[in-house]
């Protein structure tokens, strides 16, 4: 019995980690687009949504069959649990990246309109955290993912002085407010995007240590 | 504390099958024993009311504790602590008599002195089985089906009123159905009898128990709230058993 277990696992596995490789590209090519005001690359991040949908749906069927069929305990539980609720914040990953994307077209329409805050960098937090929340998971290493909590923190704080930075643009350049507005929701985004690296990496600290972290903020 | 074992080895002749256990049980929950076979988990059951008393060369020391008292000390009756303490078999065992007889058998050569038909119905429908069985009391318990069998066994248990009652593998010779109707039953005397129960199904382990214990090679290696040891267990012994990567 548990042969057959680890044989199912181990694809669900493969399958995680396959689909979290896809959003990471994604979300890589969605701040390309913008940062280059690259239409057809924004196209084609939404055309790789739906292979990530698609495949979201697939591990979600995996992890019910598991469930059903071999009712697992312990660590095999929590891997199929775990696998349940990243799975669901990659999608939303895969999501925000393309609600990024679709801000190209917009932006096109101003040219002289630029970021008043530093994009770069913010993207730079947000995919780092994707990445390193992936890597926690392939390694299964509890102390990354619990590093990966905190930084958050500086996703949070970045995100904040984008706001008051775009409210300042949006004073001083009331003619590109539309502008200032999708740069507005872009830093939302990215920031959402950070939150949910932060969900996948306390899964995998409940994944790997069984504990519950969420809600604890700094006590991690 | 209800049951209290300290420092309990258990022998065959020069064999020790129970090695050094330490274990608290608490009154009015079911408690679960996990394990390979030939972990000790039966031994160590039978040795909750005595029952290696008949099997030659089984040697206790330690002691066990029910309400205080050493079981294994001196002006212990066997019997009487087994009127407290009662058994059900693996295989169903009832008595070649009728429904009725099988139930009033033990509390009769106790000296019961109450009203034997009300006892019956009572021992019966805390066993579930009164409804199935009531306008046949009379006939041989044989002509039961197994899972019917197998509750009237508990059903004899019930009506000695015993504190605890403790159950060696008691669903593994029934099928599925049987199976979740004595497992109900388990659940409806929780609170009135404290259970102990031995099996080898791990998912009736979990559905049952409030507590599990986990043996291996006659060592108890890890007892908790059931909850935790089938989501967070503390020991990779345990782990690696539960997800059935060995034993």
């Amino acid at each position: 019995m548990s042969s057959h277990l680890d044989r199912e696992i181990d694809s669900l596995k493969e399958k995680l980690l396959s689909l979290s490789q896809l959003v990471e590209e994604n979300l890589s090519m969605a701040v390309k687009s913008i940062k280059n005001r690259d239409l057809e690359l924004s196209k084609k991040v939404r055309a790789t949504d739906s292979d990530i949908d698609k495949r979201e749906v697939e591990v979600e069927e995996e992890c019910l069959k598991l469930l059903a069929l071999y009712q697992p305990v312990a660590i095999d539980l929590r891997f199929v649990i775990a696998a349940l609720k990243i799975n669901n914040d990659l999608e939303r990953i895969g999501d925000l990246s393309v609600s990024i994307a679709k801000r190209v077209r917009f932006l096109t329409e101003f040219p002289t309109a630029d970021f008043p805050y530093d994009y770069e960098e913010l993207a730079k937090e947000a995919k780092s955290m994707v990445k390193k929340s992936i890597q926690s998971l392939v390694a299964m290493d509890s102390q990354l993912a619990r590093q990966i909590c905190i930084d958050d923190d500086k996703v949070d704080m970045l995100n904040k002085k984008s706001i008051e930075l775009v409210y300042n643009k949006i004073s001083e350049k009331p003619e590109n407010t539309q502008a200032y507005i999708h740069f507005l929701s872009i830093s939302k985004n990215l920031e959402r995007i950070a939150d949910y690296a932060t969900n996948i990496a306390e899964d995998v600290i409940y994944l790997v240590d069984g504990d519950i972290v969420r809600h604890e903020g700094a006590e991690l | 504390m209800f049951i209290e074992i300290k420092n309990l080895d258990i022998f065959y002749g020069q064999k020790k099958a129970v090695k050094n256990i330490n274990l608290k049980v608490k009154k009015g929950l079911v408690t679960a024993m996990i394990g390979p076979s030939g972990c000790g988990k039966s031994t160590l059951l039978r040795s909750l009311n005595r029952m290696n008393d008949f099997i030659p060369g089984a040697r206790v020391e330690g002691e066990v504790n029910f309400l205080g008292k050493n079981i294994y000390g001196k002006n212990i009756d066997p019997v009487e602590l087994r009127s407290k303490i009662g058994m059900v078999f693996q295989k169903p065992n009832p008595f070649p008599k009728s429904i009725y007889n099988n139930i009033i058998w033990g509390p009769k050569i106790n000296g019961y002195e109450g009203d034997f038909d009300e006892l019956v119905e009572e021992a019966l429908k805390g066993a579930a089985l009164w409804d199935e069985v009531k306008d046949r009391l009379h006939e041989s318990a044989f002509a039961l089906s197994g899972g019917q069998q197998q509750r009237l066994c508990i059903a004899r248990a019930v009506a000695m009123k015993p504190e605890v009652i403790l159950m060696d593998e008691p669903c593994s010779a029934l099928d599925p159905k049987s199976t979740l109707r004595v497992e109900k039953l388990i659940n409806d005397l929780k609170g009135k009898f404290s259970v102990i129960i031995v099996t080898h199904n791990m998912q009736q382990a979990a559905r049952v128990s409030d507590e599990t214990c986990f043996m291996y090679e006659g060592e108890l290696i890890e007892h908790d709230k059931t909850e935790t040891i089938f989501t967070k267990p503390a020991h990779k012994k345990t782990e690696d058993y539960i997800t059935g990567r060995f034993g």
